[in-house]
């Protein structure tokens, strides 16, 4: 087992070091100059040979990657053009509403989704699978931010049950956080939840044909325990992997959330630097949020070997 | 349960007048149709036929298993013990199924949970079935694991299914089937996917704990083999109906009905005919062929390597059948595939005409490609399903420069030649049965004029009276065209019949190698002598010869 | 190994596409994206104004406001603004029924772009073995990076436009399609009857094209549908967050985006738009579900 863990950790390595080096090139690469794009269009060209320097865009390319690369690895990712302070030290600050969104997101789907997707299964061609399937394509075509402003609209504008916007840190009161988190998290978690709803139902159904399920059933089983104890048992890591795939989707729909209701989060600060063409917080943020997928990712395929035992020996 | 226990003629199961209706647009209305059948106590009854008669639906049928929605009891009545399952409730089934009846299946390798270790899944039946504590269940399942003569139970109960042979799965399937001493076992193609040594072991063991325990057992099969082996009684079935039962030897030695005499005669004997020796000119020669899987790796320094072919050497000439007969992992179809260059040999020489093709690139290759042709086991992925039969004939022939029309044309007479109406040449593939398939791919090999055709496991998926046909077929070609023939089989009444010569292979090595008279009256190796004893149904195939 | 029937099987086998057209899914998700597809087409005739004209007179409007403007002549004439005005006082009905282009030419063109280069590179990677690995990390990495943030890193390293935005949203989704097409033609070369192609001597170019490739048509179709609704989602993204298309440029994202200061007075400027997207992606991810149930049930696992 330790094994195969130690040869999954090391095989993220390479996909790490090629994101790096993306990242890095997307910048170098464009077939425009970044330096006069973050000028803006009123700039003279002193004003960009400045931005060029500082930059250090006119040394090899090579040595760029080098210094760059060198800092990241010491967690200095530069100085934002645009806040004027470290990145590492702005990222910090950001940490935390994009987590604790991202958590209790997950928390809710995995609560939601799962059994959803199990009853739809198990149902499988009745009307309370077309039910669930039906919710479950609305739910993953709905923009996020459409269904951030219609939840806004009803709870917090028509009803004035929630606060609209805005966020409270966790040590200023629990309550106050939860309170801020409940629309936000709603919101970001319809997506995941027709996702990951569908794919349990999916794997659960697959796993329905397979052999061993007749076994249990020849044996007097019951019907939910043939549903949990074999069905479900054996669908875990094929849905353990969509989980951890959909992360990407979950990075993607955090920008958005964070947006719409102005959660100073990661996704936020993402897009107020794109705005400001602020490329090293950029750079920083694609990295980071990179990272934490393939890390979450490598997790996930650690998590398989408690799960399956043909992995674990 | 009292007078079953004391009347012998009180039958386990009987199955009345049942009748399964199919789903709508099938080729025929019922699965099976008013079939009627007994089962006493402490009687193996084999339930035989080709595929599509019916006999998998009858098992589903009595344990209450049917797809709900696609297969309907219409008719009639199936009896446990007096008691009709057809017409008992979900929660009754339930309490029946493990306790009065139990069922095992075709494939071990999948009929058990992955993720659950292999005891508790024997205890799952005590957890539903009893009220048994942890510790006693442990004892049970312990007791009957050693009664099924499953090697050190102590370690193997903790065992996940992955880690266990095919065999030992079969028989931790048996040990939970068996667990509460069900009236009934249904055994549904239980040896079909093990290896003959295995089976052996296998059937011996049904055999011994059915007479211990006194179960009734039906006995799902198509293998004639098998059928002799072990069966009391036969009920044979034919597209859902029972077309003829009665005691072994009844049905057997002296079958009544057309088609259980087609079916009973089709099945090759174990007794090689008598060959005449081939002389003909050398056609392909294999020296020192090795074939070596797995290498090590930075990051995975223990990989496994596997040695799938070591040193194989043979030869074949025109005219003539070699067999490479072995049980799967033997390394026999790696062979093949090196001999038809899909897969390059690590070592080794391969002689056609005196040049080397072993390791030549695929440019060099593609003039000898024509010599060697290649039918492979399964004819639903064989053929190209988008294209036509026809297209799929001349694609060779074209490849190689001939004009359309001259390979349509030739492929007309191929057709005609295997069989089949050459105006089929239009059709697709799906419009054929698998029979006809395998002929339409011996018909595209034969459209590039080989020296040496390969069967790989040609017709082991083939129904036993098709079997009988395509064999006929490619020894009349082999004739024919003076064909050599490298025939693969892991069948060894096959191979009796239609092989000149045979080598043995066990782990990647030929353990033995001769004519096939030879081979059969007096192996030589201990594992070629374990095969043949292996073999079921032994004497059914002597007679059928002396018959 | 299971025998085999004996008879000849009953031929069932109609044609695909009426079967295809058969399907719920199919026919409800095609229907309506058609529709939409109509609309985007005859937008200047659907009784709709210059979707940039502004009228100052007339901001923040309700659904239904009527105002007198003068035309290109200097004639009154009576303006119904049918789902209000925006902070402009640009006609919203115009907005978005002229949005309906942008959005079904950026999902079209994406989806048609990613398949053609995913198909190319996948093809390669999985049939010529040396550069097979060096591909897919490659497509690993570029995996790696949430697509949307991907799209946004691209966007902002050029001038915001069309071709950008198409661009940026290709390049995430390319991945995916060489990993799905790689994966078949892994698959289907291991089949016996590409195999047997090989024994005939059918040369190598010849064996993609005739055996290989016709097999990824289904799946590629499937795919593509699916590639079009998260394309059309991604740009409304892009623009609703301000950094895809230029914001007077009519798109659905863009309408949204400049609704969201008065949302709590004049909701309709997010809502209409919002209906209109969250239709056309439900359109076409129906369809592709009925595409895929139909025409490719193998593939039936992914989404």
């Amino acid at each position: 087992m330790a094994g195969y863990i130690l040869r999954r950790v090391l095989s993220t390595l390479p996909v790490l070091a090629i994101v790096a080096v993306l990242v890095f090139l997307m910048l170098r690469l464009t077939p425009s100059d970044p330096a006069a794009i973050i000028a803006g269009d009123y700039a003279n060209p002193q004003q960009i040979e400045l931005i060029r320097e500082r930059l250090g865009l006119n040394e090899p390319i090579l040595k760029q990657f080098i210094i760059w690369i060198g800092g990241v690895l010491q967690g200095d990712f530069g100085e934002s053009f645009f806040y004027k302070k470290q990145v590492a030290e702005l990222i910090g600050e950001r940490l935390e509403p994009t987590l604790s969104l991202s958590l209790l997101t997950i928390l809710l789907v995995v609560m939601i989704a799962v059994p959803l997707g199990v009853i739809a299964a198990h149902n499988h061609g009745t009307w309370i699978d077309r039910l669930v399937m039906g919710f479950s394509v609305l739910g993953f075509s709905i923009p996020v931010f459409v269904v951030g402003y219609i939840l806004i609209y009803v709870f917090a504008v028509t009803l004035d049950w929630l606060p609209v916007q805005g966020y409270q840190r966790i040590r200023d009161g629990v309550g106050g956080w939860l309170l801020r988190l409940i629309l936000p998290s709603m919101t970001l978690s319809v997506v995941f939840i027709a996702f990951i709803a569908r794919m349990t139902r999916t794997s659960v159904l697959e796993v329905l044909n397979e052999d061993y399920i007749r076994t249990a059933r020849a044996k007097g089983q019951t019907e939910m325990k043939v549903l949990v104890r074999h069905a479900l048992a054996n669908a875990a890591v094929p849905i353990l992997t969509i989980i951890g795939l959909t992360v990407a989707i979950l990075i993607g729909g955090v920008v958005v959330t964070e947006s719409v209701y102005t959660l100073p989060g990661l996704g936020l600060l993402t897009v107020d630097a794109v705005l400001a063409r602020d490329y090293p917080t950029i750079q920083a943020v694609i990295l980071l949020f990179s990272f934490a997928y393939v890390l979450i990712n490598l997790l996930v395929d650690v998590a398989y070997t408690f799960l399956d035992p043909r992995i674990r020996y | 349960m009292q007078e079953v226990l004391t009347g012998m003629t009180e039958p386990v199961l009987s199955v009345r007048n049942l009748t399964v209706r199919l789903p709508g647009g099938a080729d025929r209305e019922n699965a099976i149709e008013g079939i009627s059948f007994d089962i006493g106590p402490r009687e193996i009854v084999c339930i035989v036929g080709e595929s599509g008669s019916g006999k998998s639906v009858t098992a589903q049928a009595v344990m209450g298993l049917l797809p709900k929605r696609d297969l309907v009891v219409t008719a009639g009545e199936t009896l446990l013990q007096g008691e009709d399952t057809t017409k008992a409730g979900i929660h009754r089934l339930r309490a029946l199924r493990g306790t009065r009846m139990g069922m095992i299946f075709q494939e071990p390798m999948t009929a058990l949970n992955p993720v659950q270790r292999v005891g508790q899944q024997i205890a799952e039946v005590l957890e539903i079935h009893t009220k048994l504590s942890g510790t006693e269940q442990r004892q049970r399942v312990l007791d009957i694991m050693k009664a099924v003569h499953l090697p050190d139970p102590e370690l193997m109960i903790d065992a996940y299914p992955h880690q266990l042979s095919g065999g030992q799965r079969q028989r931790i399937m048996i040990a939970a089937a068996l667990i509460l001493d069900p009236a009934l076992l249904i055994a549904d193609e239980p040896t079909t996917a093990l290896d003959v040594t295995t089976q052996a072991q296998i059937l011996r063991l049904i055999k011994e704990m059915q007479s211990r325990r006194n179960t009734g057992v039906m006995f799902i099969t198509h293998d004639f083999g098998v059928v002799s082996e072990i069966a009391d009684r036969v009920v044979v079935m034919q597209r859902g109906r029972v077309v003829e039962q009665g005691t072994r030897d009844e049905v057997l030695r002296r079958p009544r009905e057309a088609y259980t005499k087609m079916l009973v005669a089709a099945v090759p004997s174990l007794v090689p005919p008598k060959r005449a020796p081939v002389e003909g000119k050398l056609a392909l020669e294999a020296k020192k062929l090795s074939k070596i899987y797995g290498r090590r790796t930075f990051l995975n320094r223990k990989a496994r390597i596997v040695k799938a072919a070591q040193d194989v050497n043979f030869h074949i000439c025109k005219g003539e059948t070699l067999g490479i007969v072995g049980e799967s992992g033997s390394g026999k179809t790696t062979v093949a595939r090196c001999i038809a260059r899909l897969i390059e040999p690590s070592e080794g020489e391969i002689l056609i005409e005196g040049a080397n093709v072993a390791h030549l690139p695929e440019r060099d290759l593609r003039p000898y490609r024509r010599d060697i042709q290649i039918v492979f086991q399964d004819p639903y992925r064989s053929l190209n399903p988008r294209r036509t039969v026809g297209q799929s004939i001349i694609e060779g022939p074209v490849n190689f420069g001939m004009t359309r029309e001259k390979a349509v044309g030739k492929a007309r007479e191929l057709m005609q030649l295997v069989g089949l109406s050459p105006d089929a040449l239009d059709r697709y593939p799906h419009q054929f049965s698998g029979g006809q398939r395998q002929r339409i791919c011996i018909a595209r090999a034969l459209a590039m004029g080989p020296t040496l055709l390969i069967a790989d496991e040609a017709v082991s998926a083939l129904d036993v009276s098709v079997q009988a046909q395509v064999l006929e077929l490619l020894d009349n070609i082999r004739k024919q065209f003076d064909l050599a023939v490298l025939f693969i089989t892991h069948d060894l009444r096959v191979a009796a019949q239609i092989c000149d010569r045979i080598a043995v292979m066990k782990n990647g090595v030929v353990v033995e190698h001769g004519t096939t008279a030879d081979v059969f009256r007096s192996p030589q190796h201990e594992y070629t002598k374990a095969l043949f004893d292996a073999a079921p149904g032994r004497d059914f195939g002597v007679q059928q010869s002396v018959a | 190994m299971a025998t085999i029937d004996a008879a000849p099987p009953v031929s069932r086998r109609r044609s695909v596409w009426s079967t295809v057209l058969r399907n719920p899914s199919v026919l409800f998700g095609g229907s309506i994206a058609l529709i939409m597809l109509i609309i985007a087409i005859l937008a200047p005739f659907l009784d709709t104004r210059d979707p940039a004209e502004i009228n100052p007179s007339a901001r923040n409007q309700k659904p239904g406001y009527t105002a007198t403007v003068r035309d290109d002549e200097g004639k009154r004439i009576q303006v119904k603004y049918h789902l209000g005005t925006d902070s402009l006082g640009r006609d919203i009905y115009s907005r978005v029924i002229y949005g309906a282009r942008v959005s079904l030419i950026v999902g079209i063109t994406v989806a048609v772009i990613a398949v053609f280069v995913g198909l190319i590179i996948g093809m390669i990677a999985g049939y010529v073995r040396w550069l097979d690995s060096i591909i897919m990390r490659f497509m690993d990495g570029l995996m790696a990076i949430p697509e949307i943030l991907l799209a946004i890193a691209l966007v902002s390293l050029s001038r915001a436009g069309l071709p950008a935005v198409v661009i940026a949203i290709v390049i995430p989704q390319v991945p995916r399609v060489v990993r799905l097409v790689r994966s078949v033609v892994l698959s289907i070369r291991e089949e016996p009857y590409v195999e047997s192609a090989i024994t005939v001597g059918t040369p190598t170019p010849t064996l993609l094209f005739r055996h290989v490739l016709p097999n990824t048509t289904a799946p590629l179709i499937v795919q593509g549908t699916f590639i079009c609704a998260s394309a059309i989602l991604v740009e409304a993204i892009l623009s609703f967050l301000g950094i895809g298309i230029p914001p007077e440029v009519p798109t659905w994202g863009n309408i949204m985006a400049e609704g969201r200061t008065y949302f709590r007075i004049l909701p309709h400027n997010i809502l209409y738009p919002g209906i209109a997207l969250a239709l056309a992606v439900l359109a076409i991810n129906m369809l592709g579900d009925g595409l895929r149930d139909t025409l490719d049930p193998r593939f039936a696992k992914r989404f």
